[in-house]
């Protein structure tokens, strides 16, 4: 077990500087994920074309991991559709939480890059936060996320 | 017992000459384990200390030689075990200073004390319009319970201030003190800041207005000795697993005039003289607080515990914990961009420190991989994180075992952290 695993160099980059870390006015959906265990609290703004993601951003303050999800997670999901980024939730769900290191990362893109997170337990909430967050965003309005 | 376990080594040492901290440390079986290839750094005390053999050795003792139901078997198992049972409830009564036995209840901890004098003092006492006063460094467990019983009845919870330093604002304690005030429930050492309160003053002023005070010793115990009548509080709360001692036991204090008055809390065995389905007769104290078997084991272990801290002397603890908090607190300054959060001039061993750019939860995964334990997180002391503006915080503790080249090992660990994410 490597810190690097964890820490990778795109990790590391997304957190000092986060894409799309901005508040959205005219979002159309917005909800908020806290981790009560470290504090992590974010708000993730979308607005949607149709069931096409036109836009998505977010603010708030948190962990590397979780300020580097977030950010990844905006990035690989503006321009796709809803039905996409639920499939992408399924696979990143999957891919910090399995066992094994089956998973396939081969459309994953950057995301690949949290796979070290696996690794280590107390973090993959911090990693998930953002997912579960995006989750409620597009399919529970106005919901509360908490990972307690 | 098995005769190739350390055997406890304590020297009777005079109370001026300080810890043999190598010596002692092979009291403590964990000590000696590793976390990632690196020796356990274990420097998180406040959330929960480590045991010393003779504690486990108590433990084991009991479940091996002598366990039965106490205050029920007229047999020879339950005569032992109970004596050792009331024998742990006389040790706690010497270790606080206690005027009686009676007023030595033993809970699960010190959560469920403040719960059980909120709900059995406070509750019936309290009507709208009365008020409570706790401070802005409280653990949850001495916040929510109170919110609890302000819902239940109408009173208002008012709160103490504190200052940019991490101290109980006195002043403003005066000026919130009113007479409609009907319980001060305040740490005697904070979790989150480690700052020492200088309870004495409060409890002077509170009592002097006929306010009945609560303290909650959960941070306090380990650190220093505590006399109730000295202080001359109401209530006196504290856990046995932070002072070498096991989970899930720990010890509510009470006045035996206060306490003589409150109705039990939870009804069943052990509370009771007589039952019938007309009428119950309560039993006198401390049992009438005391329903259902109670942890035996764990009373038994915290008098071990109690022993270990005595014979080791907690003056000498306490110097040796000040010299660490002083090594700590001198290193973690040389750190460019740490701050450290709560800077008051009495403090127990407890540094919480926030690092520019680097937040305490990626700090904890850094340290805990070069196998330094420390807590990280709000503390269950989210108001005072409030107060300071940051989310969390990081949090180093110590406790007389550690050593202050596991201090230097905290800072070498927080410069990898610095490394790898800076």
């Amino acid at each position: 077990m490597d810190l690097k695993d964890l820490y990778r160099d795109v990790i590391v980059d997304h957190n000092r500087n986060p894409r799309n870390f901005r508040p959205m006015p005219d979002a159309d959906r917005q909800a908020e994920g806290f981790n009560p265990l470290c504090g992590d609290r974010l708000t993730l703004f979308v607005r949607l074309d149709g069931d096409r993601i036109a836009d998505v951003s977010f603010q708030g303050s948190g962990c590397a991991i979780s300020v580097a999800s977030a950010s990844l997670l905006t990035e690989s999901i503006k321009g796709r559709s809803i039905e996409e980024a639920d499939r992408l939730f399924g696979t990143m769900h999957e891919l910090l939480t399995s066992d094994e290191a089956g998973v396939d990362t081969a459309g994953l893109g950057k995301l690949a890059a949290l796979s070290g997170v696996r690794e280590f337990p107390a973090r993959v909430k911090c990693a998930s936060l953002c997912w579960h967050t995006l989750e409620a965003a597009l399919h529970r309005q106005d919901a509360a996320v908490s990972t307690e | 017992m098995n005769a190739a376990r350390p055997a406890l080594r304590t020297p009777a040492a005079a109370a001026h000459e300080p810890l043999d901290v190598a010596a002692l440390r092979t009291d403590f079986p964990v000590l000696s384990r590793e976390v990632n290839g690196r020796p356990l750094c274990y420097l998180d005390n406040a959330a929960s200390s480590q045991r010393p053999q003779a504690v486990i050795d108590s433990v084991s003792r009991y479940y091996e030689t002598c366990h039965a139901n106490v205050h029920r078997g007229v047999h020879r198992l339950s005569q032992e075990a109970t004596e050792l049972f009331e024998g742990a409830r006389d040790t706690v009564q010497r270790f606080l200073n206690a005027r009686s036995r009676r007023e030595v209840i033993f809970l699960r901890g010190t959560t469920e004390a403040v719960n059980l004098v909120a709900q059995s003092y406070a509750r019936p006492r309290l009507g709208p319009g009365d008020e409570i006063l706790i401070s802005w460094l409280e653990h949850h467990a001495n916040i929510v319970p109170w919110q609890m019983v302000c819902e239940q009845t109408g009173a208002t919870l008012k709160v103490i201030p504190i200052t940019r330093s991490g101290e109980v604002d006195f002043e403003a304690f005066l000026g919130l003190l009113s007479p409609r005030t009907r319980l001060l429930a305040l740490a005697h050492v904070s979790n989150a800041l480690g700052t020492v309160v200088p309870v004495e003053r409060f409890i002077a002023e509170a009592r002097s207005r006929g306010i009945p005070v609560l303290l909650d010793g959960a941070q306090a115990t380990p650190h220093m000795p505590v006399d109730v009548q000295a202080l001359d509080c109401d209530f006196y709360c504290f856990s046995g697993h932070k002072m070498c001692g096991p989970t899930g036991i720990g010890v509510l204090y009470g006045r035996e005039s206060l306490l003589s008055e409150m109705a039990p809390w939870q009804g069943g065995g052990d509370m009771i003289l007589a039952v019938s389905f007309e009428r119950t007769i309560y039993n006198e104290l401390p049992y009438k607080f005391e329903a259902g078997t109670p942890h035996i084991a764990g009373a038994i272990g915290l008098a071990e515990a109690i022993r270990y801290l005595e014979t080791l002397g907690l003056e000498r603890i306490a110097a040796a914990e000040h010299e660490l908090l002083r090594h700590a607190t001198a290193r973690l300054n040389e750190i460019p961009g740490l701050r450290i959060i709560g800077t008051a001039p009495d403090k127990a061993a407890v540094v919480s420190f926030v690092v520019d750019g680097i937040h305490p939860h990626d700090i904890g995964t850094i340290l805990d991989h070069e196998g330094v334990a420390i807590r990280t997180g709000h503390h269950c002391a989210m108001p005072v994180m409030e107060f300071f503006g940051v989310p969390a915080t990081a949090r180093a503790s110590f406790a007389f075992y550690n050593t202050t080249a596991e201090i230097d090992r905290l800072l070498e660990a927080l410069q990898l952290a610095r490394e790898v994410l800076g």
